[in-house]
């Protein structure tokens, strides 16, 4: 069974390269549950948490567990006193059906909020191979603002040259920094927009390792330090410190099944705490960190 | 010990007062008559009076007592009137009233019980005309003004901005006046609060020794006089058991804010068990008195607070027809109930939540003694993690050596430092546990003094800062510094034997020296990494957000 979900949800990665990996999940979700001959509300439930579970085994991003736990969370977040089983199933595809809808709108949300803070003429810094900065440049480009932007390497897996082949193609202006060169650009850039893999209950973000350097250079310059995420990826931890985060999240799926010594392994992702950020732009909204847990009580509560 | 106080005396001390002084002659407003003549049908056939009623009854025996002193108001304006300001003076102390009374439109703001009784039922007044109010209110002010200038300092401050109760319908802007304990090197406020003890026949504490002059709006108490040297015996107001509590409390023999919260509800059970309601009032009329009784012997602390107005609101919530018995009952199950919810239940939450945060090998620092942070050590260390703690303590209090004993008898290996050497120590540990008195509106944590030097001491060395609190301690106030509302201890506590020699013995006979002795400090948010609380962990300044939940949920 977990194999027919597994290749489900690569199947949807590939057909839409663009799309969140926490979105191709939660179809994933959806289409389990359809399929799903489960007799109880619990059994459903507790089905639905595997399924979530198997999927964060194949692509272990905080983006993933918490889509899943959210998508759960608002299925369920409805009156399910109906005798019959099948009609409460019905309820909770819809209900489904409603979440997958709002989420494939946030990444445009996202973007219709944050283009007005790139002025003409900025210089943007930015990390990594983000989608949803992509579509925020995408959509400042359409307002034919003039930036450009610097984008760093982002070893190991050297994600940084996809993310200047796609602004290339939209004819931005961009280089391509090594990632000790963060604090050598910052004095030449404007602002700074990242990404999210997660974002914490402390308004902090989990992101690609690197994230905390930039985010240290840009408060020690005094630059403002943006994040984009969508709503489906707020996630209830709450880590102290970068020892604190999971395990789990740290290093990609294959690694943590089949290595035995993680401390011989570098971590994928590190811990941006929230007195870094300057504000994050959400489909909820643009937000300061300290109301991000504000947000998050009204989501998970 | 079954005193009832209540009956003992008579149905409030304020009644018994009146009766006393004015010779059981009854003054009858001119709207009122119609009202008294059921009302005393009522008592005559020994029914049950409504709610409506007894606040209608309470309403005219306030009237009585203004009217009486009245007398040589304003007739015309008598007649319209039924909210008369006048000075509320309790008519025992009768020299400092006398040059009071004739000054007729004297605007001392009535006590708290007057507009809580007035503003609900204005049904029962006849309806006054705005012009006919204001015409009023500008009379009076006039008056107020004129006589101002023949008499200093006697009037109280409030008749400039008004009368800060003013009828609903009034367009001044609130008045908000400061809490009373606050206000201590305010004459007036003192005079105030003097009149109100004495009627409520509760005893008056007076400072002691020279206060510091940034500190010199608070009081300042020593242990050495308690107050219950001072109360007649037998008591006829107060409960034993609370004037025992009392005296535990500024005695210090029940210390930190829990103890002292369970401690109230425990003695409250005992009143309400020794309570019998007299015929036509209701328990809460008596509760007042007891409470300041106890501010008396030690300000409350906002946990209390927080317990007190639940005790009020579900004495308030049960129906009128409701027997004693049950009613006596159901209050007893609503308070054992908030101790198990908010209390108990409530640390084996956040032990729960807190566990996950500590892990092996970690070094925690813990300040002072709180009980909850104590319970989570002990949970963890049942849970097998492996950890050891620094135990970090200040004079006078030490209390350090409390949370220390309880640690060791565990087993947990603990070291022990003063709070002199926090700097030094610091380098060694990876997370800080710190209890809270209180947790302010703006996000500021209010805790034993002391805390808010090791929560700046740990941001700077990068060391996350955690805090533990339960949620019954959140409180409305807002505060960003330590010097407008605290605690001031007794200050012969600092002085200490050394060597033989106790170098601050004759204190007091030097003019220029003051000893402060502080009990609380106010931690800003920036300092605070994590609050950990029994809805969840959310960082400091989401306080605002829980209390608006809570708030919505009641």
């Amino acid at each position: 069974l977990d194999q027919h979900l597994v290749e489900y949800f690569r199947a949807q990665m590939m057909k839409d390269p663009d799309m969140a990996s926490a979105v191709a999940a939660i179809r994933t979700l959806l289409e389990f549950l359809k399929r799903d001959k489960g007799e109880t509300i619990l059994g459903l439930r507790e089905s639905l948490t595997w399924a979530t579970d198997c999927l964060t085994g194949v692509d272990s991003s905080v983006a993933v567990s918490s889509g899943g736990e959210l998508f759960l969370r608002f299925i369920s977040l409805t009156s399910l006193e109906h005798q019959d089983l099948s009609r409460c199933k019905k309820v909770m595809e819809e209900r489904g059906e409603l979440f997958l809808e709002k989420i494939s709108m946030s990444r445009t949300k996202v973007a219709k909020l944050c283009h007005t803070f790139i002025k003409d003429g900025a210089k943007i810094l930015t990390h990594s191979y983000s989608r949803v900065v992509l579509r925020v440049m995408e959509k400042a480009a359409a307002e034919k603002k003039r930036f450009s932007v610097y984008v760093t390497e982002s070893q190991p897996d050297s994600a940084g040259r996809q993310m200047a082949e796609a602004l290339r193609k939209l004819n931005v202006p961009v280089t391509v920094v090594l990632d000790a060169a963060v604090g050598y650009v910052l004095e030449k850039v404007d602002l700074v927009i990242v990404g999210a893999e997660g974002v914490v209950e402390s308004g902090g973000i989990i992101n690609k390792i690197g994230t905390y350097q930039m985010a240290l250079c840009s408060k020690a310059h005094n630059k403002p330090f943006y994040v984009v995420a969508e709503s489906f990826k707020f996630v209830r931890l709450y880590p102290l410190n970068q020892q604190d985060v999971p395990d789990k999240f740290k290093y990609k799926a294959d690694t943590l099944k089949t290595v035995q010594n993680l401390s011989e392994e570098h971590p994928m992702i590190d811990y941006t705490p929230p007195s870094l950020i300057t504000l994050l732009f959400t489909d909820l909204g643009v937000l300061t960190p300290s109301a991000v847990s504000d947000e998050l009580i009204k989501l998970y509560l | 010990m079954s005193a009832e106080p209540s009956v003992a005396s008579s149905s409030t001390p304020a009644t018994q007062h009146k009766k006393t002084t004015r010779g059981g002659t009854r003054h009858f407003t001119e709207g009122g008559p119609v009202k008294k003549d059921g009302i005393q049908q009522a008592k005559t056939e020994g029914k049950e009076l409504t709610k409506e009623e007894k606040q209608r009854l309470r309403k005219e025996k306030k009237q009585q007592k203004k009217s009486k002193e009245k007398k040589d108001e304003k007739a015309s304006q008598e007649s319209e009137k039924e909210k008369k300001p006048v000075s509320s003076a309790s008519p025992a102390s009768q020299p400092p009233t006398q040059p009071i009374t004739p000054k007729a439109p004297s605007a001392v703001p009535t006590l708290v019980p007057v507009p809580a009784s007035e503003t609900p039922a204005p049904a029962d007044k006849p309806a006054k005309s705005k012009a006919e109010m204001k015409a009023e209110r500008r009379a009076r002010q006039e008056a107020e003004r004129a006589s101002k200038q023949g008499k200093k300092g006697e009037v109280g401050q409030q008749a400039a901005p008004g009368k800060p109760k003013a009828p609903p319908s009034e367009l001044q802007p609130v008045v908000k006046r400061l809490p009373e304990h606050v206000q201590v090197d305010n004459p007036e406020v003192l005079k105030k609060l003097a009149k109100k003890l004495e009627r409520q026949q509760i005893p008056l504490r007076s400072d002691y020794g020279y206060k510091v002059s940034l500190f010199s709006h608070l009081h300042q108490y020593s242990r050495k006089a308690p107050l219950t040297q001072q109360l007649s015996i037998p008591s006829t107001v107060i409960h034993p058991a609370i004037v025992r509590l009392g005296l535990q409390y500024s005695q210090g023999i029940v210390a930190g804010s829990n103890a002292r919260s369970v401690a109230l509800l425990h003695a409250f059970k005992q009143v309400i068990r020794d309570y019998t309601t007299p015929p036509n009032e209701e328990l809460s009329r008596d509760l007042p008195n007891q409470f300041n009784f106890l501010n008396q012997c030690r300000p409350l602390s906002a946990s209390m607070g927080n317990a007190i107005k639940y005790i009020k609101k579900e004495i308030s919530n049960i129906p009128s027809q409701c027997k004693e018995e049950e009613a006596k009952s159901k209050l007893l199950n609503c308070i054992d109930r908030y101790i198990d919810e908010k209390i108990n239940l409530a640390a084996k939450a956040i032990a729960k939540s807190s566990i996950e945060k500590i892990s092996d090998g970690d070094v925690i620092l813990v300040y002072g003694c709180s009980s909850l942070v104590n319970h989570i050590l002990c949970e963890a260390f049942e849970k097998n993690r492996k950890f050891r703690v620094i135990v970090v303590d200040s004079r006078p209090r030490l209390e350090g050596r409390e949370a220390l004993r309880r640690l060791v008898q565990r087993g947990i290996s603990c070291t022990y430092v003063l709070i002199s050497a926090v700097s030094y120590i610091l380098p060694e540990v990876s997370k800080v546990f710190l209890g809270a008195h209180a947790l302010l509106a703006n996000g500021y944590v209010m805790s034993r003094v002391g805390t808010s030097q090791i929560a700046l001491v740990a941001k700077a060395f990068n060391v996350p800062v955690l805090v533990c609190c339960e949620t019954y301690k959140f409180c409305e106030r807002v505060q960003t510094d330590s010097f407008v509302s605290n605690e001031l201890d007794d200050p012969d506590d600092l002085i200490v034997t050394r060597k033989g020699k106790t170098q601050l013995e004759h204190w007091q006979e030097v003019p220029s020296l003051g000893l402060l002795n502080l009990v609380y400090d106010v931690t800003p948010p920036d300092f605070v990494d994590l609050v950990i609380t029994d809805l969840g962990m959310i960082p400091c300044t989401s306080v605002p957000v829980v209390l608006r939940v809570k708030n919505v949920d009641q």
